[in-house]
């Protein structure tokens, strides 16, 4: 009978994080900004098919970095999860805390617990009728939940990417202005990001029931500038 | 309430009412006939071919056995963006499918990333009344009506359906619920193919007036506390339902046009 090597638990867990890290840095990141019209999501994505920011329900959106076929597994259990919880009580019960909060467990279950831990980091963001309300949580591969306000950057260099929007941030951009700084942001200096490597989307903050909009073709390629 | 994660081969895909199931939350078939109750029912609903698309239009009135149950139930609902929905028949049942159907093209639509096609929809509100089936047989039929606009093809299109889920698209207009008899004469002799939508809005109002003239389960409007039938217009720009102010200006025209004649309303 053969005995497995004892590995202590530190090293065991610094060895998935550090493989789920590699993961998600490989891919190319996403930010997301509160601004006055809304919540931007902009992401660097040369793929007009492979969404990586998606509706959840009324007022609520989905990004993703990283694996995609982990992250829209995630993304469709949380439309379900909305969709059951508005039907069986009301729409108004449906809140993007409690979604990140499920979506936190199942993260964190599947790092401690399974083979593989998943090679994601995801977004959740609901808008609010003020900018003062408007909450994002950012969900890490072990199920770290972050609450952030302002802006917040998912995937690879997320920090220089996160000094760069730092600098020139102001809660009271327009779209146009968000667009600009998220696109100069993410692509940092030596090169620029066109209408085609980028997929964004807003929750507009006044709008009729379903708040979630892609902007997509001329419409993005005139608020680039 | 659990994030809902599936095995590969259970997984319901887009289909909000086999989660529905797999959750075990789809409600029970009555096993009680409705003949033993006393339930309310929703009548009368129109849908009319226009230029621009597709007018519908439903009364207010709901009723349990001789007596009016609701003055200002509403019988025509948005399904999503470029469709629309009217119900007749048991008023509890139907405002449930209703309300499921609305949530399973914007569920679809959210899972796959694309809305159903028009005929997709279609075929899904047929699904859902052919499933109503065995309580329909107990006495609680919801018989639809549907309505979109069409932009594969652009144009507007309406289908009727029966008990067993049959779906016939209609050409000109469809009609729904007890007065529907009445409903469909005035809408045969005053429909003009291709139309103005405002003109088949009035004759909507139109039908719904004579209507309730003859049919008791039908609700005429009611001017003293201001309740009018929902008229909605679904065309390129999607579901815009006609303001209330709207259609009680067209109520008080028919009503003036009918006074000139010396109150003839034959």
């Amino acid at each position: 009978m053969t005995m497995p090597f004892y590995v202590a638990p530190e090293q065991l867990m610094k060895d998935r994080a550090d493989f789920a890290r590699k993961g998600i840095a490989r891919g190319r990141a996403l930010t997301a900004l509160s601004v006055r019209d809304g919540i931007l999501i902009c992401a660097e994505n040369r793929s007009n098919t492979l969404r990586k920011v998606s509706e959840i329900y009324d007022r609520i959106a989905f990004a993703g970095v990283g694996r995609y076929n982990e992250f829209d597994q995630l993304r469709i259990a949380g439309v379900r999860h909305a969709d059951l919880k508005g039907y069986t009580y009301s729409r108004d019960d449906v809140d993007a805390r409690s979604l990140a909060n499920q979506y936190a467990q199942v993260l964190g279950q599947t790092f401690t617990h399974e083979m593989k831990p998943m090679e994601v980091e995801i977004l959740v963001a609901e808008v609010a009728t003020e900018s003062d309300g408007d909450q994002m949580f950012h969900v890490l591969y072990d199920g770290t939940v972050n609450d952030e306000s302002g802006y917040t950057v998912l995937g690879g260099e997320a920090d220089s990417i996160a000094d760069r929007l730092g600098e020139a941030y102001d809660q009271d951009w327009e779209v146009g202005d968000a667009i600009q700084a998220a696109a100069a942001a993410l692509s940092g200096e030596e090169r620029t990001l066109e209408a085609d490597d980028l997929e964004v989307a807003i929750l507009v903050r006044e709008t009729g029931r379903r708040a979630f909009q892609r902007i997509e073709g001329d419409e993005l390629a005139g608020l680039l500038g | 309430m659990t994030l809902p994660l599936f095995e590969a081969g259970g997984d319901p895909g887009p289909n909000f009412a086999e989660l529905l199931r797999s959750k075990g939350l789809v409600p029970p078939v009555p096993d009680v006939p409705a003949a033993d109750t006393v339930i309310s029912h929703a009548t009368t609903v129109v849908a009319i071919r226009c230029h621009q698309g597709v007018v519908m239009a439903g009364d207010r009135r709901a009723t349990a056995g001789h007596l009016i149950s609701h003055r200002t139930i509403e019988k025509v609902y948005p399904a999503d963006h470029y469709s629309g929905v009217a119900i007749a028949g048991a008023a509890g049942p139907a405002m449930e499918m209703v309300r499921l159907f609305q949530l399973q093209l914007e569920h679809y639509e959210k899972v796959e990333g694309k809305a159903l096609s028009l005929d997709g929809k279609a075929n899904q509100l047929g699904m859902m009344v052919r499933n109503n089936l065995p309580a329909a047989m107990q006495g609680f039929a919801v018989v639809p009506l549907f309505a979109g606009y069409d932009t594969n093809r652009e144009v507007g299109r309406l289908f009727q359906y029966d008990v067993t889920g049959g779906r016939y698209e209609e050409r000109e207009y469809a009609v729904g619920g007890s007065g529907s008899l009445h409903a469909g004469t005035v809408i045969k002799l005053g429909y003009r193919p291709d139309a103005d939508a405002d003109e088949m809005i009035d004759l909507a109002v139109s039908a719904l007036f004579r209507t309730a003239e003859e049919d008791s389960a039908t609700g005429g409007p009611d001017l003293v506390r201001g309740i009018y039938p929902v008229v909605a217009v679904i065309g390129s720009d999607g579901f815009e339902r006609v303001a209330d102010a709207d259609v009680e200006a067209r109520f008080r025209d028919l009503l003036a046009s009918l006074e000139n004649r010396g109150g003839d309303s034959q």
